[in-house]
């Protein structure tokens, strides 16, 4: 883990940098797993400090052997690919990296007190060498997928696959005949369990990378379905509207009325949060001006401060806030309607202004059961109160209060 | 502002036409407000982020600038924190579509010095213009709600000492009144005070809210940043 390419800082910055920063193992100016060029990216050091660093833990005691081993399990490959240099050259680096991690592999085993006893020593070195080639192996199979390989380079891969299978599965059976002299009971499960690890290591690489596809893809399917639900509102509901308006062009205020119902809508899906609408009262006043802003054409602007569940009086509430809406809606203009509601602990108050022409409570005709039957009316019967302000050619303010029943 | 020497009965036009900016990342929205303006003020720079925007005003020294909540390169926010100390004689009007209460709050408590919607109208948003341009502050009826929202989490009030950190009950009167969709003129006639003091009390709120720092005022933001 000593040579390598001079660091190139020039091509840096075509890397897109993905936010937030992690840390990728690098595909690209690697030399065994890329874990060391990765980190070096990750801490904006040259490459070489890094690998120099790993070769000097290696020393004390295989810390850096232990570490690399586990960076290049933890760190996902850098999917930002650039083109690796010619093959061959790679093959001699990495073969040099193998014969640096088989000394340091070495040294960590006699710092276990394991010792360099050679009937030991070299069987386990192949394992280690081993299973080492087949993890890149299947770093190499999971980039070839990503670029859609071709079948020659995977038959190469096949037989590097194979070599590394076999040099555990023979340094496994190396141990089981060699030095550990099985025998007896205990010898049969020393030996399955050299073979059950043997196993483990060789499919190893398989498994983790099965996980990781697996979850990649659970990402990308429900980033697929998030995109498909905009794409299906955008569709329903914004498109649909900018055709409808290209087809009101010479009305005016149905164009308006459509781009503020529009607005509303996605407004609404945009910062509201997913629950039913009539369950609240601040949603269902807003669903409730909505109704008489399509209706009446008028813009009503709603103003709500606290909020809380609506029971069967608030609903009452709610119906005649309503009415008084359609009321103003009739007689006020093109003037936007005010509605404020206030949510105390012991009741919700409602302002419903117009801007109209005002008019005397005393001069609508008995018959009118608008105002007197759905407002007042229905408020009273609720055990709430409504009242009537109207000021000649400055407007009409219906106030409502309804008293909170307690639990 | 109660150390501003304004006339008792706004909008009075001043000797020279107000100068303003209009920070807006849509060139379509800034030709609208200049239209709509008319020949009510003088619009003396444009801008469309925040870097055009803090140069253009810097260079400028506007009456009032126009502001929109959201651009791009940190918001509205950042041309406030930017420049409110370093030109206290700009004042900031913040021009929204934004319903979201948090985007509101944070940039009045930034500094600016009032906040309406974008669907006012023409003549309505000359008068916020002068309104602001003369000391006074801008209180849609939503932004006064969303401030009678924020300080009637007041409900433990043994945790409340500081006058900074509620609104007196004439305040929340004049509050509720502007919600209601009052103008300054009918809050006062309604009270029984005069403009003068309504904009006196709105003036107090707004300090209030910009000073305050009540726990409360942070968590309601962040309440409603989650929805």
């Amino acid at each position: 883990m000593t040579t390598t390419s001079p660091p190139t800082p020039a091509t840096q910055p075509v890397r897109a940098e993905p936010s937030p920063r992690r840390l990728y193992r690098s595909s690209d100016g690697r030399v065994l797993a890329g874990v060391a060029r990765g980190l070096a990216d990750h801490l904006g050091v040259p490459p070489i400090y890094v690998r120099l660093a790993f070769v000097v833990l290696a020393g004390a005691g295989g810390a850096g052997i232990a570490a690399y081993g586990l960076f290049w399990v933890f760190a996902p490959q850098s999917p930002f690919e650039v083109d690796d240099g010619p093959h061959r050259e790679r093959d001699l680096t990495m073969l040099l990296a193998l014969g640096s991690l088989t000394v340091g592999g070495l040294l960590l085993l006699s710092a276990l007190g394991l010792g360099l006893n050679p009937g030991l020593a070299v069987p386990l070195v192949a394992v280690g060498i081993g299973v080492v080639i087949l993890w890149r192996q299947a770093d190499d199979d999971a980039r070839q997928r990503w670029r859609l390989a071709t079948g020659t380079a995977r038959l190469s891969g096949a037989a590097r696959a194979a070599g590394g299978i076999a040099l555990v599965f023979v340094g496994a059976g190396a141990i089981l005949v060699g030095p550990a002299k099985v025998d007896g009971t205990s010898g049969g499960l020393v030996a399955a369990l050299v073979v059950a690890f043997g196993l483990a290591l060789v499919s190893g690489p398989w498994w983790v990378r099965m996980a990781r596809d697996l979850s990649a893809e659970r990402n990308a399917r429900i980033r697929e379905q998030e995109r498909a639900e905009v794409a299906a509102h955008v569709h329903d509901s914004v498109l649909h509207t900018l055709t409808l308006i290209q087809r009101h062009v010479d009305d005016p205020r149905e164009v308006a009325r459509l781009a503020r119902a529009q607005e509303r809508d996605l407004r609404s899906w945009l910062y509201r949060p997913v629950a039913d609408p009539d369950a609240m009262i601040s949603s269902a006043l807003a669903a409730a001006a909505a109704e008489v802003e399509d209706a009446h054409g008028v813009a009503v602007e709603v103003v709500v401060v606290g909020d809380c569940p609506v029971d069967e009086r608030l609903r009452a509430l709610l119906l005649a806030a309503r009415e008084a809406m359609v009321n103003a809606a009739k007689y006020a203009g093109d003037a936007p309607i005010s509605l404020y509601a206030e949510v105390e602990p012991g009741q919700v108050t409602v302002f419903v202004r117009d801007r109209g022409a005002g008019f005397e409570m005393a001069d609508v005709p008995e018959d009118r059961l608008g105002l007197r039957q759905s407002v007042v009316g229905r408020m009273e019967r609720h055990g709430g109160t409504a009242l009537v302000r109207s000021v000649a050619a400055e407007g009409t303010e219906i106030q409502l209060e309804m008293p909170r029943s307690h639990q | 502002m109660t150390e501003s020497a304004d006339p008792a009965e706004p909008p009075v036009r001043p000797a020279r036409p107000v100068r303003v900016v209009l920070v807006d990342d849509h060139r379509m929205f800034r030709s609208g407000v200049r239209t709509e303006l008319g020949d009510a003020v003088d619009v003396v720079g444009e801008a469309e982020d925040v870097d055009g925007a803090v140069a253009v005003i810097t260079a400028t020294e506007p009456d009032v600038v126009l502001l929109d909540v959201h651009l791009p390169g940190g918001g509205g926010r950042a041309i406030l924190q930017a420049l409110v100390p370093a030109l206290p004689d700009v004042r900031f009007l913040a021009l929204s579509v934004s319903d979201a209460p948090e985007d509101v709050i944070s940039v009045i408590r930034a500094g600016a010095r009032g906040y309406v919607t974008k669907s006012i109208t023409g003549p309505e948003l000359a008068d916020a213009v002068l309104r602001v341009a003369g000391g006074d502050v801008v209180f849609s009826p939503r932004l006064a709600g969303f401030v009678l929202d924020a300080f009637a989490a007041t409900t433990d009030v043994a945790a409340v000492d500081e006058d900074l950190d509620r609104l007196t009950q004439r305040e929340r009167e004049v509050l509720r009144l502007i919600a209601r969709g009052y103008t300054y003129r009918e809050v006062a006639r309604q009270l029984f005070i005069s403009v003068k003091t309504v904009e006196t009390h709105v003036s107090a709120v707004l300090r209030k809210l910009q000073l305050s720092n009540r726990h409360e005022l942070t968590r309601w933001a962040t309440d409603r940043r989650l929805v």
